[in-house]
């Protein structure tokens, strides 16, 4: 079996992106083979917000620069709106890149310093010479505004003049200049003060309502995914291990590594003692991934079949599936 | 002022006494004063953070008492270590505290190490500089220090380069390095930032408990909230180079005065709350330190604001508990605060709710 099943896969009549048996390798000829993403497949519905959690080289921003095609997939398929992005040429990719966008980590990087931030707004709309230069300008002062961003100052304002949460507001404003269907978040406030994330957190939620927006939010604190998330999937070594609602999710992990990282999160209250599920160790070499489960190595509750079978997708509750095979909620009571 | 200084009460002799710092930066724009007026002590083996946003000068503060400053900078006021001031020595002078007294860990394990020197070399270059250990004893030491920071396989380590280990890695050699020469405090500045959330509690929980096993004084630098609070025995809220709120942890998180304290933590994403729980955002950003507000200077932010806050800066003053102080005028629980909570929670702007 490879990849860890489509159990959790749902019938969908509006999806706007179907992956499948997603697997990205780097590396060719003698060089050895990171497997960043082995048989990852899931789906996101209109409107919905897919969060997207693991550690530092699980693979989650792998997996959102695949669905962009860049660098395409080694394998499986992305199917957003039904099309299939890797089967199309350059010039139809394009195109359908105007409707799936994507905003970074980084927001001071991912913006040009030698532009002013108005110009590389609206640059997207000038490449697609969409309507009227005074219709251009309209849409670009009109986004800036709903960023949080004056307009005027963008016009002669280059990115060192702004602080690390208005370089994200910008660069989300060129995200949705074009007004995409679905947008892609990869860890889109970690590099942000807890006060700044807030604002652009709240800023998502409303912008996601107001251009109705589907969204993939991939990031590694799960108090973050929480609150923006309608569906949460958990991410280790290139697998997909665990998708549920995320109040599910949180009230009742049942892979022993979202535990873990649910457990791992600082409380902002010194009353609370930290439960001491801890990770040992350090995160396994994707070129030499373990066999059978790939968490085993490090988790409590492994045995004999977890390090020779690889666990796949099953039901543990209503739309809650998981890929363990000693998982921490076992209540099969699924209605058919 | 004189205020703040009586708050620092008695108790044993702290093992650092800051009075009245200023950090002054020369710029082309003028004169930032990143800090501005901060009084503080540090006890051994106690652990202390300091929390704030970005530029609201946590860093600045806490490089200004170890002395590590751009020649831009000017020190003023004093900043006393074990009966010594610190304050106007000299580079030199200041190597004899650097590493054996006082040692600081930096946000990004990456740029701390150097790229192509062996991680045994890194960690015993201060020994050997320091405290004159000859080669072997300070590989054995290095050695000793690796075990000490719980990384696995530790021989092979000590001839990999910064590259070869992972994120969390780098941090515990940063951190071995950090303790090699047995310092009296220990400045971790924003140590788990760059980090995952699952190494970050590993990475904070080895801190803790080097701090316990050797009696040495944490001083924690972060702007998460989150991070403090399972780490530190008292917390000093830094905003536009001021200290805003100081208490002891467990009392800040229960009686919250100031309302910039409170808006940072309510700003954190919870757990416990529902997905698209609405987050309590603080509008804005630190002021400009070239020229801070007059009055208190949150204000302009602050949504509790009254006139007399725009005009007139509060200063510290305490609560019932005297090592709980705080700048506000109208803190939280005040007539004033309460009759704007309503108004706010009337008007939708906020969400009744915990704290």
């Amino acid at each position: 079996m490879s990849g860890a099943g489509h159990a959790h896969l749902r019938e969908l009549n509006d999806a706007v992106l179907q992956v499948r048996d997603l697997e990205v390798i780097f590396g060719s000829g003698r060089a050895p083979r990171v497997q960043a993403v082995s048989g990852v497949s899931f789906d996101i519905a209109r409107g919905e917000t897919l969060g997207i959690v693991g550690e530092s080289g699980c693979g989650k921003s792998t997996t959102g620069r695949a669905i962009m095609q860049m660098p395409p997939a080694t394998a499986g398929s992305v199917l957003f709106e039904g099309d299939d992005l890797g089967a199309m040429s350059q010039s139809e990719l394009r195109l359908a890149r105007t409707r799936v966008q994507m905003i970074f980590q980084d927001p001071i990087s991912s913006l040009n310093p030698r532009r002013r931030v108005r110009d590389s707004v609206a640059e997207p709309l000038d490449i697609w010479s969409r309507g009227t230069p005074a219709e251009r300008r309209q849409v670009v002062d009109d986004i800036l505004a709903d960023v949080g961003i004056d307009p005027e100052q963008a016009a002669v304002a280059r990115p060192h003049e702004f602080s690390g949460g208005q370089c994200q507001r910008i660069s989300i404003a060129r995200a949705l200049v074009l007004s995409p269907t679905l947008l892609i978040c990869d860890e889109p406030v970690s590099a942000l003060d807890v006060s700044v994330q807030a604002q652009v957190l709240n800023l998502l939620e409303d912008l996601k309502a107001r251009y109705s927006l589907t969204m993939m939010f991939i990031a590694h604190d799960l108090a973050v995914v929480k609150n923006i998330s309608d569906r949460v999937a958990v991410m280790y070594l290139g697998r997909l291990c665990e998708i549920a609602p995320s109040r599910e999710l949180y009230a009742h992990p049942a892979h022993h590594y979202t535990r873990v990282l649910l457990d791992s999160i600082p409380v902002p209250d010194p009353e609370v003692i930290a439960v001491g599920h801890e990770l040992v160790g350090d995160l396994p070499s994707p070129v030499d991934p373990p066999s059978g489960c790939r968490f085993h190595t490090r988790c409590p509750a492994a045995d004999d079949q977890c390090r020779t079978e690889e666990p796949v997708m099953r039901a543990v509750g209503e739309d809650h599936y998981v890929a363990c095979h000693h998982p921490l909620v076992t209540s099969v009571a699924i209605s058919t | 002022m004189s205020q703040t200084q009586a708050s620092l009460r008695g108790g044993p002799e702290p093992l650092v006494s800051v009075r009245g710092l200023r950090t002054l930066f020369a710029t082309e724009r003028g004169l930032v004063r990143a800090v501005d007026g901060v009084d503080l002590n540090i006890h051994k083996g106690r652990s202390l953070g300091i929390v704030g946003e970005s530029g609201c000068g946590k860093t600045v503060l806490s490089r200004s008492i170890m002395g590590l400053l751009p020649s831009t900078a000017h020190r003023e006021g004093s900043v006393r270590y074990e009966g010594h001031e610190l304050v106007g020595k000299s580079v030199g002078s200041m190597r004899r505290f650097w590493g054996q007294e006082m040692s600081m860990v930096f946000q990004n394990p990456m740029v701390s190490l150097n790229p192509v020197m062996r991680i045994g070399e890194q960690i015993a270059e201060p020994l050997r500089i320091h405290l004159g250990m000859s080669r072997s004893d300070a590989r054995d030491t290095a050695l000793q220090l690796l075990e000490e920071v719980r990384i696995p396989e530790p021989k092979r380590r000590l001839r990999q380069y910064a590259h070869e280990l992972s994120g969390g890695m780098r941090q515990r050699v940063v951190i071995a390095i950090a303790l090699s020469c047995g310092p009296a405090i220990l400045f971790a500045d924003e140590p788990t930032t760059a980090l995952d959330v699952t190494v970050q509690s590993q990475i904070l929980d080895l801190i803790a408990e080097r701090r316990q096993d050797r009696n040495m004084a944490v001083v924690l630098v972060t702007h998460d909230l989150g991070v403090v609070a399972g780490h530190t025995d008292e917390i000093a809220v830094m905003y536009a180079g001021k200290i805003v709120e100081r208490a002891p942890t467990n009392e800040l998180f229960a009686n919250v005065k100031m309302p910039y304290t409170r808006s940072l933590l309510r700003s954190i994403p919870r757990l416990d709350d529902d997905p698209h729980t609405r987050l309590h955002a603080i509008s804005g950003r630190p002021p400009d330190l070239i020229d801070p507000p007059s009055g208190c200077r949150f204000a302009p932010r602050c949504a509790y604001a009254r006139e007399k806050c725009h005009v007139e800066a509060p200063p510290l003053q305490s609560t019932e508990n005297p090592d709980h102080v705080y700048a506000c005028w109208y803190p939280v629980g005040s007539a004033e605060f309460v009759e704007r909570e309503e108004e706010l929670v009337a008007t939708g702007v906020h969400v009744r709710g915990r704290q």
